[in-house]
Formats: C-alpha cells, sequence, structure tokens
C-alpha cells in the first residue's frame, strides 16, 4: 500500500509550525500505523532528515503514551483503539493521511507530535488518592464490595490517561479524565471518606491548568480507546455541585492547625 | 453566599447555573405556550377574544394582595435575571473554551457530537436577537407600531401573522432555531446537574426531543394558523378600545 | 567483591521479623534530612519512592515517560499472587515459597523467597486500602484464578489489566506526596550515570530528554527500579523504551550483575508478522486454561484447519505432561513450542507459529462462557492480526517477557556498591531461572512497599546526611563522561539507523541465546557482538541535535549499552553448563529433553564484576543453600 502523510512538524514549544508532505511506499498492511511512522522516520534519517517525533512506550494500548489526531480524529477512525494499536489494513491504498498533535492550551506541543501532558498528572496530584500509607492494613474481605460497584469502578478506573478526550472535545474539557478519576475512588467504599475534599480540589486543578468547560458533546466518549462512559461526568457534576452546596466548607480547618 | 460566589467561579457550578436558568425559561415558555395557545379558544364575552381575557388576568395577578401589575413585574425580573445569568455564563464558558482550544484542527471529523450541541451558541444568539425583536413587536409595540394596540392580544396577532407574511414566517424559523436550543439544552442540563445515569438518558433525551418538538408545533401553530387565514377576524377596534380602557 | 548475602540467622519462618526488629532506624525527626533518589516509576520505583516519602525521607523520582504512571508495570495484564488461601485449597506462605523455588528451579536464595511469600498477602491489603478494584465474588468478597505452573487459586485481579490498576494505586500514593512536596517528580528524565564518591553511591547525572540537558543529582542513597532488559532481543513483550542503561551503568560502577543470562520467553504471544514489527504482544497466559495447543503431525500439513482430523493434530503439551497438560510452567511451553517449529511442524507464514485453540472449549462450555471468559483477549487478537478465534485457532509464538536476572542485591535488596539499591525486575533476588506468572508484580510491591524502606534506613543510619553535594568533583567528571558520549553518538555521522542495528543485535541474541542455547552458538555471538558494536560505532546515523527531543538520540544511547551488555548476557550463558528453568543448554536436557541441572557445579549466583570493556569481567559466585525445601529434579510431568 502507498500513502501520502501530511504531518505537522513544530521544531518546539514557542515555535510555529507547518504540514509536511512525505510519501511512504509499499507498506504492508499488517504493520501498524506506528510501525509506518517508524519506517518513515528510517527513511528520513537515511536521507538526513530529522525524523518525526511522536511519543509511544508499551505499544499495547495500556500505558497512554501514544496520541495523534489522525484525518481528524483522535486515534484515529477505529472506536474503542489507541494509535498502537492501529493497522494500515484500516486505510485505504492511495489515501493522504492527515496527522497532527493533540490541540489544547493545557496540552502544549513540545515538538512536532508529541505534547506535554503533565496537567493531567497534576490533577491527580491535587487529590486523586486515597491518603494511606504503606503497613498493616485491614483485611479487605472485611469490607465486602458488590461485583457491579467494584466493575464500575474498574471501568472509570481502566483510564489510561492518553488526553484523547480533551483532543476531541472542541472545548478543549478534561471532564471525562477528571469524572473517570473522581469516580473510581467515589464508588468505592475506601474513597469515602474524602470524596467531597477530593472532587472540589481535583475539579479546581482542573480548571487551573486551563481546560475548558463540557458542553456533553460526547466527543470524548467516542474519542476515548477505553471507550469510558460520560456517565462519570453527571456523577462528577452531582458530587461537586453537593460539595459546594451542602457539604462543610474546609471540613479539614480544624485538623490541620492541631 | 459565598457558596454561590465560589460556585459562579468554577466552570462547573457556571454550568449548573446555565442549567437552572435553563430551567426557569423552559418553565416560562411552557406557560407562555399554553396561554398562546387561547388564541384559538373562542370569545368568553361577545366581543373578546379569551386571549385578550387572559392577558388582562396576567397583569391583575395577585390582586388585590399584590399592586395591579406587580406579579407580572415580579415575573418579568425573574425571567430577566435568569436570562442575563444564562447569557452572561455561557459567554464566559465560551471564552474559557475558546482559550482551551485555540487552535482548530486541520481536518475534523465529528462522531457524536449533534448539530443542535454543536451550534448551541449560535442558536443562543439568534433567541437572544429574536427575544428582543419579539419584546418590541408584541410588549412594546415599537415595531410596527401602527398596527400596534396595546391589550388588544388576539387583534395585534391578526394583524402581524396574517397580513405580514414576513412576520409569520420568521416566528416559525425562530421557533426552529428554538426547538433546536431547546433539544440540546433540555438534556444537557441534567448532566450539568448530575442528574444523568446510563438508565435514565434514553428517558431523559426522549424529554427533551419532546420538549422541543412540542414548544415548536405549539409555538409555530398560531402564527401558522393565522398566516393560513383561517382565524377569525378580530372584533372591531372600537371594542378593543373599550375593553382596554376597563382593563 | 563482597558477596555476603547479610542472611539473618534466624529459622526462616522468623528470619524477617527478626531481621526487622534488629534494623537500625532513623528517627522521624531525621528522616528529611536524608535525600533518596529513586530512579523508576512502576511498581516498584513508585511504591518505594512513596512509602519512603511518608515516612519523611525527601525523596526524588525519576522516569524517562512524560508521567510516571507510564512506566512498563501498566501493561502487566494477568493478575498477582498471594497466599492468602481464601480458596481453601490448601495454600499457605510454605506453598507459595515451593511454588516459587520450584518454579525458579531452585536458582534463587531461600531467605528471599520465603519472605516474598510472607509480605504477599500485605500487598493485596495495602492495594485494596487504595482503591484498587480487584475483582469480587458475587458475595463481595475477593475473586481469585489460577495462573500457570501452580495447583493452587491465589492469583488477584483486575480483569486483564491488573498491573495497570496496581501502578494507578501505587502512582496515587506518589501523587498524594508529590503534592506534599515531600517527592520532587522528574520525568522525561533518564539517568545516564550513578556517582559513587569513597565507595558509596552518592547520587546520579540526569539528561533531561526535552533539552538534553545534564543535571547531577546528590543524595545520601540511590534505588534503581529501572525494570527489564528483555529488549536486548529488539523484539519483545517490553514497551519500547525499556532498557539495561541505568543497571548497566551501575554495573560500571561497581555494582554486580547477577544471572544476566536468566530471561524468560513467554510462550503466549502473538507471531512476527513482518520485518518492521516493533514489538511482540503478549496474550495472557490464561488463556492456556481452557485453549488447546497443537501443530499439525505431518510437517508437510497442506490442509486448511479445520480439514486436519483429530488424528493428525498433535497435541503436543498434553501428550508429552498428562499431569500439567497445557498449564505447564512457562520455559516449558515455550521450549516446546521452539522444539516443534524447529522440527518443521510450524503454523503461519513464517512456520514460527501454534495454534492455540478453542474450538473443544466452546463446543463443551458454549460461547457465552468462552466469551465471559477471553472475549477481551480474543478482540485484542482480532485488533492486531484481523483474523478471530471464534472461527479459527489463534497462532502464538514465544517472545522474550521478563528477565529474572540483574543487579545482584543482598537481603537488604541493596547491591554490592553500598548505598546502591535494586528493586523490583531490575535485581536479580527472587525467581532464580524462571519467574512463575503472577509473580513480578508481588515481587515489585513487596520490594517497593514494604522492604526497601525499612532497610534503607539501616544504611542510612550509619552514614551522616546530606555530607556531600554536587559539588563535588565526581559529579562534573560524570557529567563530562556523559556528555562525551553523547556528543560521540552524534559524530558519528555514517549510514545505519538505530532501529536497524538493534533488529541485528536482537536477531543475534534471540538465535544464540534464546529459547535454547548451545556452546557453539554462544561462542559465535561472543565473536559477533564485539564486531556489531565496532560497526554501531562506526556506523550509526542520528540526524537532529543533543539539545532538543531526540528520540534516535535516546534510542542509541541504549543500544549502546545494550550492545555491551549481550556480551555479558552471552558470557554468563557459556559459564553456565547446565540447564536450569528458562536457561535451556541443549547439551544437558534429559532423554525426554528436559532441563537437566547439574547442582553440584552450578547451585550458585553467577555475580559479574565489570573490570573495563578492555578486560573480560570477573565471575564471583554467591553458594545457594537449600534447607528449608531440599533441592529435587523440577517434574511437570507426573
Ligand atoms: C505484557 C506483560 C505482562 C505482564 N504480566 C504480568 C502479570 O500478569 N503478573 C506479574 O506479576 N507480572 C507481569 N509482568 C511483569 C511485570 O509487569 C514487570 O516485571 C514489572 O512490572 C516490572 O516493574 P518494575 O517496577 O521493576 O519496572 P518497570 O515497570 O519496567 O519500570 C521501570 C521504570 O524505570 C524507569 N527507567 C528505566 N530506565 C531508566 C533510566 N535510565 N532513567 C530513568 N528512568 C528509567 C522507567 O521510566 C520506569 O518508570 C508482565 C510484563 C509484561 C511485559
Ligand atoms: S503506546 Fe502505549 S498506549 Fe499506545
Amino acid at each position: 500500500m502507498n500513502f501520502v502523510l501530511k504531518i505537522w512538524r513544530q521544531e518546539g514549544t514557542g515555535s510555529g509550525g507547518a504540514f509536511s508532505h512525505y510519501e511512504v511506499r509499499d507498506v504492508e498492511p499488517t504493520v501498524s500505523f506506528l510501525e509506518m511512522l517508524d519506517t518513515l522516520n528510517e527513511e528520513l534519517t537515511e536521507s538526513g532528515q530529522e525524523p518525526v517525533a511522536f511519543d509511544s512506550d508499551c505499544r499495547e494500548g495500556i500505558c497512554g503514551m501514544c496520541s495523534l489526531v489522525i484525518n481528524g480524529q483522535p486515534h484515529g477512525p477505529i472506536p474503542g483503539t489507541t494509535t498502537c494499536q492501529l493497522y494500515m489494513r484500516h486505510f485505504s491504498d492511495g489515501e493522504e493521511i492527515t496527522i497532527e498533535p493533540w490541540r489544547s492550551s493545557a496540552f502544549p506541543v513540545l515538538r512536532d507530535l508529541v505534547v506535554d501532558r503533565s496537567a493531567f498528572d497534576r490533577v491527580m496530584q491535587a487529590g486523586g488518592y486515597v491518603t494511606v500509607h504503606s503497613g498493616p492494613k485491614p483485611e479487605p474481605n472485611s469490607i465486602p464490595i458488590e461485583p457491579e460497584v467494584a466493575e464500575e469502578a474498574l471501568d472509570a478506573a481502566c483510564c489510561i490517561g492518553c488526553g484523547a478526550c480533551v483532543a476531541a472535545c472542541p472545548n478543549g474539557a478534561a471532564m471525562l479524565y477528571t469524572s473517570a478519576k473522581v469516580s473510581h475512588l467515589a464508588l468505592l467504599p475506601q474513597g469515602q471518606p474524602e470524596r467531597y475534599a477530593r472532587v472540589t480540589a481535583m475539579v479546581e486543578q482542573m480548571e487551573e491548568e486551563g481546560f475548558g468547560s463540557c458542553r456533553n458533546y460526547a466527543e470524548c466518549e467516542a474519542a476515548c480507546p477505553k471507550e469510558i462512559s460520560i456517565k462519570f461526568i453527571g456523577r462528577m457534576n452531582r458530587d461537586y455541585l453537593r460539595a459546594a452546596l451542602r457539604e462543610p466548607i474546609n471540613p479539614r480547618g480544624k485538623m490541620e492547625s492541631q | 453566599m459565598s457558596r454561590l460566589l465560589s460556585l459562579y467561579r468554577s466552570t462547573l457550578g457556571k454550568k449548573a447555573i446555565v442549567a437552572v436558568t435553563g430551567v426557569a425559561m423552559l418553565v416560562f415558555l411552557v406557560l407562555h405556550v399554553i396561554g398562546n395557545l387561547k388564541a384559538f379558544l373562542p370569545d368568553p364575552q361577545l366581543g373578546v377574544p379569551d386571549i385578550d381575557v387572559y392577558s388582562r388576568y396576567l397583569r391583575s395577578m395577585g390582586t388585590p394582595l399584590l399592586p395591579h401589575g406587580a406579579a407580572l413585574w415580579a415575573i418579568r425580573i425573574v425571567m430577566l435575571v435568569a436570562l442575563a445569568l444564562h447569557v452572561v455564563c455561557v459567554v464566559k464558558l465560551a471564552r474559557i473554551n475558546h482559550a482551551a482550544r485555540p487552535i482548530r484542527y486541520h481536518r475534523r471529523r465529528f462522531v457524536e457530537a449533534t448539530t443542535a450541541a454543536r451550534s448551541m451558541l449560535v442558536t443562543g444568539a439568534i433567541l437572544l436577537a429574536f427575544l428582543g425583536f419579539h419584546l418590541l413587536q408584541f410588549t412594546t409595540g415599537t415595531i410596527d407600531s401602527e398596527r400596534f394596540v396595546e391589550g388588544a392580544v388576539y387583534a395585534n396577532l391578526y394583524r402581524a401573522f396574517h397580513e405580514v407574511s414576513i412576520f409569520a414566517i420568521g416566528y416559525v424559523l425562530a421557533m426552529g432555531i428554538l426547538a433546536t436550543h431547546v433539544y440540546h439544552g433540555a438534556w444537557s442540563l441534567f448532566q450539568s446537574l448530575g442528574y444523568d445515569r446510563p438508565d435514565r438518558n434514553p428517558g431523559l433525551r426522549a424529554f427533551a426531543l419532546l420538549l422541543a418538538l412540542g414548544l415548536f408545533v405549539t409555538f409555530s401553530s398560531v402564527p401558522v394558523a393565522f398566516f393560513s387565514g383561517k382565524m377569525p377576524v378580530p372584533p372591531d377596534s372600537k371594542r378593543v378600545a373599550a375593553v382596554k380602557g376597563g382593563g | 567483591m563482597d558477596l555476603d548475602a547479610r542472611i539473618p540467622s534466624a529459622p526462616i519462618e522468623f528470619m524477617w521479623d527478626t531481621h526487622k526488629e534488629h534494623l537500625r532506624l532513623v528517627g522521624p525527626r531525621n528522616r528529611p534530612k536524608y535525600r533518596i533518589l529513586v530512579v523508576g516509576s512502576g511498581l516498584a520505583g513508585a511504591s518505594a519512592a512513596a512509602s519512603m516519602a511518608a515516612m519523611g525521607y525527601r525523596v526524588d523520582c525519576f522516569c524517562f515517560q512524560d508521567s510516571p504512571r507510564r512506566a512498563h508495570s501498566i501493561a502487566a495484564q494477568g493478575g498477582i499472587n498471594a497466599a492468602k488461601d481464601y480458596r481453601n485449597d490448601g495454600d499457605s506462605i510454605y506453598r507459595l515459597f515451593y511454588d516459587t523455588q520450584k518454579g525458579g528451579d531452585y536458582r534463587s536464595r531461600e531467605a528471599n523467597v520465603w519472605r516474598l511469600a510472607e509480605l504477599s498477602t500485605a500487598i493485596i491489603d495495602q492495594a485494596v486500602a487504595q482503591g484498587v478494584p480487584f475483582a469480587r465474588e458475587y458475595g463481595g468478597l475477593l475473586a481469585n484464578r489460577s495462573f500457570g505452573g501452580v495447583l493452587v487459586e491465589r492469583t488477584f485481579y483486575c480483569r486483564g489489566e491488573t498491573g495497570q490498576q496496581l501502578l494507578l494505586g501505587a502512582c496515587s500514593a506518589l501523587a498524594e506526596q508529590i503534592h506534599a512536596g515531600s517527592v520532587t517528580m522528574h520525568t522525561r528524565s533518564e539517568m545516564l550515570d550513578v556517582v559513587v564518591i569513597d565507595g558509596r553511591a552518592r547520587g546520579i547525572v540526569v539528561r533531561d530528554l526535552l533539552t538534553g540537558k545534564l543535571s547531577s543529582h546528590a543524595a545520601d542513597a540511590v534505588v534503581l527500579a529501572t525494570g527489564g532488559y528483555s529488549n536486548v532481543y529488539y523484539l519483545s513483550t517490553n514497551a519500547k523504551g525499556c532498557n539495561v542503561t541505568a543497571t548497566w551503568r551501575a554495573h560500571k560502577r561497581g555494582a554486580g550483575f547477577a544471572n544476566p543470562c536468566f530471561n524468560q520467553i513467554h510462550p503466549t504471544c502473538i507471531p512476527v508478522a513482518g520485518e518492521h514489527q516493533s514489538k511482540l504482544t503478549l496474550m495472557s497466559e490464561s488463556l492456556r486454561n481452557d485453549g488447546r495447543i497443537w501443530v499439525p503431525r505431518q510437517a508437510s500439513e497442506s490442509r486448511s484447519v479445520d480439514e486436519i482430523p483429530e488424528s493428525d493434530r498433535y497435541y503436543y503439551l498434553e501428550e508429552r505432561y498428562p499431569r500439567f497438560g497445557n498449564l505447564v510452567p512457562r520455559d516449558v511451553a515455550s521450549r516446546n513450542a521452539k522444539e516443534v517449529c524447529d522440527q518443521g511442524l510450524g503454523v503461519g507464514s513464517s512456520g514460527l507459529g501454534v495454534y492455540l485453540d478453542f474450538r473443544d472449549a466452546i463446543s463443551e462450555y458454549g460461547h457465552d462462557a468462552i466469551g465471559a471468559r477471553y472475549e477481551n483477549l480474543f478482540e485484542m487478537y482480532e485488533r492486531i492480526t484481523g483474523e478471530s478465534p471464534w472461527n479459527a485457532p489463534m497462532r502464538i509464538y514465544p517472545a522474550p517477557h521478563y528477565t529474572m536476572g540483574g543487579l545482584w542485591v543482598d537481603y537488604d535488596l541493596m547491591t554490592t556498591v553500598p548505598g546502591l539499591f535494586a528493586i523490583g525486575e531490575a535485581n536479580f533476588s527472587d525467581h532464580g531461572a524462571n519467574r512463575l506468572g503472577a509473580s513480578s508484580m508481588m515481587q515489585c510491591l513487596a520490594d517497593g512497599y514494604f522492604i526497601v524502606p525499612l532497610t534503607i534506613g539501616d544504611y542510612l543510619s550509619r552514614h551522616p546526611s546530606g555530607d556531600v553535594t554536587t559539588d563535588h568533583a565526581a559529579f562534573s567528571d560524570s557529567e563530562t563522561e556523559v556528555r562525551d558520549r553523547t556528543e560521540r553518538l552524534l559524530s558519528i555521522q555514517g549510514t545505519q539507523t538505530v532501529e536497524s542495528l538493534h533488529r541485528e543485535l536482537g536477531r543475534l541474541m534471540w538465535q544464540d541465546c534464546g529459547i535454547a542455547r548451545n556452546a557453539d552458538g554462544l561462542s559465535r555471538a561472543l565473536d559477533e557482538i564485539p564486531k556489531l558494536r565496532e560497526r554501531f560505532w562506526n556506523e550509526l546515523r542520528i540526524v537532529g541535535s543533543g539539545e532538543t527531543l531526540n528520540q534516535s538520540l535516546e534510542h542509541a544511547g541504549r543500544l549502546a549499552d545494550f550492545l555491551e551488555f549481550a556480551e555479558l548476557m552471552c558470557r554468563d550463558a557459556l559459564v553456565r553448563d547446565e540447564s536450569c528453568g528458562c536457561h535451556f543448554r541443549e547439551e544437558h536436557q534429559t532423554s525426554e529433553g528436559e532441563t537437566l541441572r547439574n547442582d553440584r557445579d552450578f547451585s550458585h549466583v553467577s555475580v559479574w564484576e565489570h573490570r573495563g570493556m578492555d578486560h573480560d569481567p570477573k565471575l564471583h559466585r554467591e553458594a545457594l543453600t537449600f534447607e528449608a525445601l531440599p533441592l529435587a529434579q523440577r517434574n511437570y510431568k507426573t
């Protein structure tokens, strides 16, 4: 198969970028999308041109490192699939393929197709945990959890943090990501003590990072390689509003001064 | 109060405000359209259209406890505040969203987002303009003032829609836009308030669709009916003036 | 080289408790004065960094990915073992110890393995408290499944993404500490040297992958949690970035490297499809619970799968190992697959594949039951190959997966360089010559949550805190070395890409130091590797600069280390003139083709000392003793 690639090239964060066109020939349909780019990069190197920078690591759809907006869709055209799991047989011979980086001001482009997603980590650091330190813990079977609840928590927790939801959202919102993280712990008994403090802190951080707000387009859900449901957004909204309107303000105030 | 302020500061809070004010406006719209449908009812007293009676009632609502017109003004103020909050929050959110995604994709394929959802800002802006027009036409009578007689609702409708076809067409179009806006808004507000859930969502979606269609059909029926010429001619204007004086 | 493992003198059941009671402690007020560098943010690194920071130490954590949560541990699928005996099927600490020792073919240190089994249960408690959503029974209690090579059900799991959930748990603990300011996280940072001053590890030199800037970090102790080196084969189940760089450079600074030739080849991976393949995908081992493995009996088979009658299907594992059948340990399954393919019975276009067939399971249990168990794995297979396992058997082939070898550590997980600790897959300690399924995550987390946070205190308490800064000449010397090396890589300007040279190394290693090895092949590899290294340093081409994100340059640095390390691996494989676990020397096999150990000469850990690239490394031996579990020939047949 042959393809024309139209790839966004950009030197660094501040510098401007532009599309470059490349041709790749005789690509096997069994080759993955990233392997096709690997081959392109080898050819570029051999001819003395700088290879295209793109992120990837596990190449099996779990680390969340790979990105790329392919023909206008984050992670390409196949639902529930990361870019690293995309194969060239999903494209038609001779096609022109446009490849762009994630676009969001919270994810500045670092180089070519590589973006900075550390905003996601800071949202987690703001409260995405249960405060427990290493050491003896209660016997887990002393707190039974209905399997359906554990499964739903896992549906949220299986987020790979790739940022496709933000990339897909015309509003640059990180609601699917944040809500999946919030809901994972909000659903489990272990997450209850910090439930409202957590949602407040994480939402505040999310906004501070410059993500946009949800308009309920559901593009995030469609782009999510783990097919995480937008139902978690409503769940988070509920918890957030509850925390804002009903829960005590600064519940830890007294404890912290102790 | 500080809670409400902090809510206003966050995007999730602003969304909630948009949702709550949206609900208020939807309730208003439903009441409004019920009133409109009175245009189809026969005259209760000789020569006084039912809808004119209703309009009189609106003004006298709450009397004698409240001064004449006070309740109506209260509703107007509430609606105005709701509208203002709705618009201010939406504009602020739109700014934030634009700042969050300043660069567009060279190529973009939408998968889930409906046209209704993506055009909320545009439909909202048109509706705002339409609202201004509508108030100038039927409340203050500034537009087309030679035809307008205050308090003679039926006659005003008749003249506007029967005699000026562009008004009828314009209103139906505007109602189409309203329906599009309501179709996404009435569904989306449940999410903003955290009431959506997968098992409820088909119901919520259907509700939004029905509401949007219902509003469209009922609101449009009035201009269409007048336009079609099937509606009776209003009673003569002297009587109308008498009614007006008595009200 | 001092190879005293410092095993406490106490009966094995009480060893760890006794040891803990006698460890020297650093008081809570003093802990913030000590700075610890943790390199790696996988299960081992994240859990260690979070635990030590929570105790009060000042911790800096480094990873080369853009987020700690993307460490390769995220990809672990099947589950994690723990001797909880929830199933009432006779499990116990002893039995987990027994299975691990036996599975490792008696090439690990008993004291460490016992401790691992002992701590296994606390890991589950810890993870659940963090909110890891393990699978549950209808009654709300934790569910278990079985994994290859054992006869009890002790594996805890979250669908096929257990590693992800455990790592997210550990990373959430890490996030809490980052937020609290007790951990400073350095992402997209690659450690390129360990700085040793007066015989103690005192810091590291790190390259910022975005700007190319080098920075020095001084500390009171350094913990390496940098994972395994399976990518020496180029194609493996590991993430593309996995490398030997950190442990190799530590080795060059004096840390002994133990059993480098012990690496595990996982039996159930999707076969190679073509030349440009960049990695191999593991299919969960749990597939072997219901799938039957076979090849056609005739090498010349030309019929389609459906047309091959039962009598012409060679279910080689079931025939050879009636008791364990398709559930033999990984090394046995892999070796048998290679063997039948070598006989020309392999399937698929390359002839390097065997069938994993669900036909019988589907007809016995029904489509729904099998779907409930394997639906997502079937989907994954179909996504990659474009073929549906519902219609035709899967094709699988072994692939390099896990490295049991690693930096030598004592009972306290300290390497031969005082102050340099190694945890997780980066050390050698617990899995002998073969690791059982679902045991790696257990080891990483035992090391990180429970062992190193305590044992490091014992070391630190013996030394004053913060007495070295980066002003010390050793740091600038090391930075200069690292800088020179990077510049050298950029200045070669030859014709070969990093990928092509790495592929060459991979082919060579797979050929001569893969599933089965022999003296001839290993000697040949020992000749070839230096030549390839030579070519690398003469023919490599990297475009771009060292001052921006340059992924070829990163890769080249890692390949340069692999090219040195590969030689040590082959040397170790050659010297270990016996077969054990995954290390199958063709010269040493039973008449039935099983591994034949030589306990008299090889009941030891081989620990290599680096003496410069111009000299051969020196071999040291740590003798292994077998008291709790006497040596026995592994037997999965009856
Ligand atoms: C596909 C697959 C499935 C598996 N399934 C299971 C399973 O079901 N059960 C089980 O128990 N085990 C399983 N394993 C094995 C297990 O996942 C690994 O052995 C384990 O996760 C290793 O963890 P680690 O913390 O030691 O290292 P890793 O998770 O590999 O982390 C290494 C860390 O070191 C960092 N690093 C490396 N080099 C440098 C450097 N030079 N500078 C800075 N940072 C560096 C990396 O950034 C990373 O953060 C599986 C492995 C694979 C490949
Ligand atoms: S590279 Fe890990 S998810 Fe794609």
